[in-house]
């Protein structure tokens, strides 16, 4: 406990330094994926394409990334942006199919009816497409936040500073406490992320309070023993 | 340029024996698929009884999803980095088992996921026209439901694999022997072409193995089931094909 309380100002530069590499990857990855993965549900070609790339991406361990990127795009090979862009990547490996699955979810029903009302297609996204894509976006980008929270420990293996120096250091010194406040400080950090970012879900979708996960299944449920007999047995 | 250079450093046949006095590609190559392949068995030990008793009856879905919720905020780096200070772990031996303790639970979730997903995507009437036939449980279990979830339980044990074959990569760091080596020494060397050779190795070795995995997922699936029929008569959740192509995001 000395130990925290004595290095609480190092602990709390890392912690900045460690939302200054993730909010960024996290923020941009979304604002990226969202029109990726609208295209990828509108389209079959686009979508496998997109979804294949995702695939190849998220495959790529995570050291392997942060070092590559600077070589294919020629920055120095110690340079900060390298994680960002790294994670940005990763992010949009998942966030991509979230966000097609989000937009696939929306009924053609509902889309041919914004249409018919003369809706142009842009209006049409804005205000009927989004906002119904919404929770299935939210739940994406909640996911995305935590795993990236998490990778962006790795940094510190390249000399990237951020709280996962707390973990080698507590190596190097084969001092085990190091290692737990680190954890908790990464755990922390993602949850207070979490409730941002469910925060302003809840204040950009004021009408999805009400409805959980579980309600939708249980109807989904009870819908199904009066589909008709498929396989027509 | 230094992709050409790092390929030139790949394909140098001397690398492949020794790198700097040190253990050459093949050894590092080795040592790296041993413990995944160690870790990997441990996870399918553990993860697809597991995942099938949750499938084959419904029970304790709830955890599995818990688990992989609170799995995906754990860095590999800080729980390696935990038990590898602590002197229980000190020796060569402990350290494996360290390191294979959390290769496991990065593995489980997504394999435990592709288990019991695999079952509940099946039609709940085959497998009651298999009890009606006068199946036992476990023939059920052997004879309807294997055959028809392999290749979502392979596909949970694709993604297990991979979350595994990456993680692997950062033991380097604490002295364990596997591909990171080239990267990290390359890394405190400042020799770049080093670097870069490691981590092309690295990549081409997850994609190599996805690959094949994929492959071998593709032929599992039995013979006159086409794909997709059965997501209509689901029982529970989402799609069976949503679950099986998303791979369970963690960390590595």
């Amino acid at each position: 406990m000395d130990w925290v309380l004595s290095h609480l100002d190092e602990i709390w530069a890392l912690t900045v330094a460690h939302v200054g590499l993730a909010a960024p990857a996290i923020l941009l990855g979304f604002a990226a994926s969202v029109p990726l993965g609208y295209f990828a549900s509108r389209s079959r070609v686009a979508g496998s394409v997109l979804l294949t790339i995702g695939n190849i991406l998220y495959t790529i361990p995570g050291i392997a990334l942060v070092v590559l990127v600077p070589v294919a795009a020629g920055l120095a090979i110690l340079n900060p942006l390298n994680v960002v862009i790294a994670l940005f990547l990763y992010a949009i490996a998942i966030m991509v199919r979230s966000a097609s699955d989000a937009f696939g979810s929306v009924s053609a029903d509902v889309r041919q009816s914004a249409a018919a009302q003369g809706f142009s297609p842009v209006q049409r996204f804005w205000r009927v497409e989004l906002p119904l894509a919404g929770p299935v976006l939210l739940a994406g980008i909640r996911v995305v936040s935590v795993s990236t929270v998490s990778l962006t420990t790795v940094g510190a293996l390249v000399g990237i500073p951020n709280l996962g120096n707390l973990f080698t250091d507590a190596f190097q010194r084969q001092f085990p406490l190091e290692a737990v406040v680190g954890l908790v400080a990464v755990l922390l950090l993602a949850a207070v992320f979490d409730v941002v970012l469910s925060a302003i879900g809840r204040l950009l979708m004021p009408w999805n309070r009400g409805t959980s996960v579980r309600g939708r299944d249980r109807a989904r449920l009870e819908a199904l023993p009066t589909r008709p007999n498929v396989t027509g047995v | 340029m230094l992709f050409l250079d790092a390929f030139r450093w790949i394909f140098d046949p001397e690398h492949w024996s020794t790198v700097n006095f040190g253990p050459g590609i093949l050894d590092e190559l080795g040592a790296h698929l041993w413990l995944t392949l160690i870790s990997v068995v441990v996870t399918a030990a553990i993860a697809l009884p597991v995942g099938l008793y949750i499938g084959h009856t419904g029970r304790g879905r709830r955890f599995a999803i818990l688990l992989a919720n609170v799995v995906r905020a754990f860095p590999t780096l800080g729980l390696l980095s935990l038990l590898l200070s602590t002197a229980l772990f000190a020796s060569q031996d402990a350290g494996v088992v360290a390191n294979v303790l959390v290769f496991v639970l990065l593995g489980v979730p997504p394999l435990l996921a592709g288990a019991y997903a695999g079952l509940e995507s099946i039609d709940r009437r085959t497998i009651d026209a298999a009890r009606a036939m006068g199946h036992t449980e476990l023939q059920i279990l052997r004879r309807v439901e294997l055959p028809l979830a392999a290749p979502l339980i392979l596909g949970g044990l694709r993604s297990a694999v991979l979350q595994i074959i990456a993680s692997v990569t950062i033991v380097s760091y604490f002295g364990t022997n596997s591909l990171g080596d080239f990267i990290l020494s390359g890394l405190a060397s400042t020799d770049y072409v080093q670097v870069v050779a490691g981590s092309i190795l690295v990549t081409a070795l997850a994609l190599l193995v996805d690959g094949v995995l994929a492959v071998v997922q593709r032929t599992a699936r039995p013979r006159g089931v086409s794909r997709g029929r059965d997501r209509t008569t689901t029982a529970r959740g989402r799609s069976a094909s949503a679950v099986s192509r998303a791979p369970m995001p963690e960390g590595n």
